[in-house]
């Protein structure tokens, strides 16, 4: 077991990532009954709000805080114990994300930030929002290099040797969070709090949009790299095998440093003050990024196989029956990575560029993040969460808790499968997102969007209903882990943390010269953003006041 | 670095799947002008009903076969009298706001054009069938976004 | 680059299908959202 210091700041970061969760899911609950017209608010609360609170907290706060605990955990368990001075830093990171939350979000609650997670300007939200996620923000930062520092310790300690490939991984997506979040940091610190304060009197609109999707792009693949940190390293010591290919794995790990950034425009194809050319040269970009998720996929499916035929699985599918689908912590991740294929496929078509007009801002793309972030990422988490937290708590993770799991993964699975396919059909007929309930002056193409069995709001509403109900299955698993399991005297109850063995040996030594990789990204941002961002400041048009429309 | 030769088929097919869709989108869009909406023109966002054409919104022919629609949008509606236009012509769309970030986006067709303020998102569209489109706004703009519609008759 | 390579001789036959599968799924998806933009 690790050191208890690095427990308790895990332990921390997951309490706070459950919080998150559950105010989150509760506010997914009330939106599905409020487009489905079975919902009224109160007028002191804003469908919008909600909105903004749910995307916030789940996409922001849980996904950040968990990924957090992990790398604490995972750190100090594969190069050893933090130092007072990293352990020192990792707190003071840990309270100033704790502080920029806590006031972003009670800026949400006063509804002075209805703005959703995207914040365009210029909606205009109260400043503090906008100071509350630069602490945010900045917290993550203080948290990073804290553990970058723990890493260079390491390093000196172990010259010439390869990182183990936990830490490696780690880095790899520490850096990557880093570069992207210059972009949101520029806009926010030099562009929304000097305008939402009154300093300034307009915003260069199409320019923030840009540094936002600068930031918002890599921001999803901070997301998923902690999950695939958990298929490459954890899942393979559940299989009982060895990493498929450590070098591979760290190649596709740099491949995103390099590919994941310089790509945002994706997300505004269908918008003005950007050329054709540059859109379409970020769509090649865009795919790019796709090749290492391909390798993934092949990996996965090899340690699938090679696992199965250990066991002794024959044909050209026998594997399949021999995977440990009672062990609650392998079948939670191999949902997640079902979800992934269709969430994966389409993603390829969102940033298909003159494609993306069938998509855009449709309900396509709320059944997208839900089969990506809410299920390939979260069900990763949650896989994760049944025994990290009995891991950190020296708990056990009883046979009734296991069943619960499985009754909370199979769940969600039902739920985001109902959910998503009527999200995802919605969104091709038209429907849009983040919109509350209208039936558009019973216009007959939005009647339409509430006919068929799939197509309708009612099936998002149960679909949704079961998620929540899952949810707190899991927030009560979570609850009991904490604080209430039976502790695990006994050394054969005690849950391990699964770290698979990675064959060092024929992996390159140029693949951890981090400058390589941090120098080609930097060069592939300037190619990408260079020009186009210039010239949306010496071209701009008069800028905009901020607006309140809510 | 060695590729099982599994690893090599699979990842060359993908990679020439990618290149395919690419091509595809790529050749489409620049040779037969599929471009998603966009364009370059900026405005100034306190000056919308005084430039032209936002100064007289609305449909206007140009050629025989080419019209014109100009439209403000603005929180939480279109100004867009009387939008009528042909069948089998080529509409133009060019579309601003006046306040926060919009979209312009026909049901069934493929305008679907975000509307950043200071900038003029512009949009060439032939309708081939005539009726009611509905049209919306699906990019959040405020407690009153999703009253935000109004509807094209292609005759 | 080391000549001797751990895959060597490993059963990985399961493993082709499985992402020609992944594979077929991504292009039909593509494939049928293309049609869609094409008809509208």
């Amino acid at each position: 077991m690790i050191a208890l210091q690095d427990r308790k700041l895990a332990l921390w970061y997951i309490g706070v990532a459950y919080i998150a969760f559950l105010i989150g899911t509760l506010m997914g609950l009330l939106q599905v009954f409020i487009r489905n017209d079975k919902l009224q608010l109160p007028a002191w609360l804003d469908y919008y709000q909600i909105l903004t609170a749910h995307g916030v907290l789940l996409a922001l706060i849980y996904t950040t805080f968990f990924i957090f605990a992990f790398f604490v955990t995972g750190m100090s368990k594969s190069i050893g114990t933090f130092g007072p001075k990293v352990r020192l830093v990792s707190w003071i990171g840990f309270w100033v994300t704790l502080l920029g939350t806590v006031l972003a979000t009670a800026m949400i609650v006063a509804g002075e930030a209805s703005v959703l997670y995207t914040f365009y300007a210029p909606l205009m939200a109260s400043g503090w929002y906008y100071v509350g996620l630069a602490l945010f923000v900045v917290g993550t930062w203080i948290s990073s290099f804290a553990l970058i520092g723990h890493y260079r310790v390491w390093r000196k300690n172990n010259k010439g040797e390869l990182s183990p490939l936990f830490a490696f991984m780690t880095i790899t997506t520490i850096i990557l969070w880093l570069i992207a979040c210059l972009g949101v940091v520029a806009t926010v610190l030099f562009q929304y709090i000097p305008w939402a304060f009154g300093w300034t009197d307009t915003i260069n609109v199409e320019l923030s949009r840009s540094l936002f999707w600068f930031f918002g792009h890599p921001l999803v693949y901070f997301w998923l790299l902690p999950a695939y940190i958990a298929w490459y390293v954890i899942v393979p010591k559940i299989l009982g095998v060895k990493v498929f290919s450590d070098s591979l794995a760290r190649l596709a790990f740099v491949l995103f440093i390099l590919f994941s950034i310089p790509v945002g425009f994706h997300h505004q194809l269908t918008e003005p003050g950007i050329s054709n050319f540059w859109k379409f040269l970020q769509v090649v970009l865009t795919f790019m990024v796709i090749i290492p998720s391909l390798m993934t996929a092949f990996t996965m499916f090899a340690n699938f196989e090679i696992s199965g035929r250990k066991k002794g699985a024959t044909g050209l599918f026998g594997w399949f029956k021999k995977l440990p689908w009672k062990d609650v912590r392998f079948t939670s991740i191999f949902i997640a990575m079902a979800f992934f294929i269709p969430g994966g496929a389409g993603g390829i078509i969102n940033a298909s560029f003159q494609l993306n007009e069938v998509v855009h801002n449709t309900l396509w793309i709320v059944g997208h993040f839900h089969i990506t972030v809410g299920t390939p990422v979260a069900m990763t988490f949650m896989g994760l969460t049944f025994w990290l937290i009995p891991y950190l708590t020296g708990r056990k993770f009883t046979k009734s808790m296991q069943i619960l799991a499985f009754v909370q993964i199979i769940t969600w699975s039902i739920g985001m499968l109902l959910m998503s396919t009527a999200q995802h059909i919605l969104g091709l007929l038209g429907a849009p997102r983040r919109t509350a309930f209208s039936n558009y002056n019973n216009h007959p193409s939005a009647m339409e969007w509430f006919d068929g069995i799939l197509t309708s709001h009612v099936t998002m509403a149960v679909g949704g209903s079961i998620l929540f109900l899952s949810a707190m299955i899991l927030i009560y698993i979570v609850a009991m882990s904490m604080f209430l399991s039976p502790k695990a005297l006994k050394v054969e109850d005690q849950v391990e943390f699964p770290m698979a063995e990675s064959d060092k040996t024929h992996t390159p030594k140029w693949l951890e010269n981090w400058w390589i990789w941090i120098g080609i990204a930097f060069a592939l941002i300037i190619i990408a953003y260079a020009i186009p961002l210039s010239s949306m400041i010496m071209h701009a048009p008069p800028g905009s006041e901020g607006f309140k429309t809510w | 670095m060695h590729l099982h030769k599994f690893e090599k088929v699979w990842l060359i097919f993908g990679i020439i799947s990618l290149i395919v869709f690419l091509s595809i989108v790529g050749v489409t869009a620049f040779s037969h002008d599929h471009h998603p909406s966009g364009g370059m023109d900026t405005i100034d966002p306190e000056k919308v009903d005084q430039t032209a054409p936002f100064d007289n919104p609305g449909v206007t022919q140009i050629d025989d076969d080419t019209y014109q629609v100009a439209i403000v949008a603005m929180a939480f509606g279109y100004t867009a009298p009387e939008l009528r236009v042909p069948a089998g012509k080529e509409i133009i769309f060019k579309v601003t706001s006046k306040d926060v970030v919009h979209s312009f986006t026909i049901d069934d067709t493929k305008v679907n054009m975000m509307v950043v303020p200071g900038q003029i998102t512009t949009r060439a569209y032939t309708f081939e069938k005539p009726g009611k489109y509905l049209i919306l706004c699906n990019e959040y703009c405020g407690t009153g976004h999703h009253f935000m519609f109004t509807e094209i008759e292609v005759y | 680059m080391s000549k001797n390579n751990e895959h060597d001789g490993l059963d990985l036959r399961g493993t082709l299908a499985s992402v020609m599968v992944v594979g077929v799924i991504i292009v039909v998806m593509w494939v049928v959202v293309y049609m869609m933009y094409l008809g509208r």
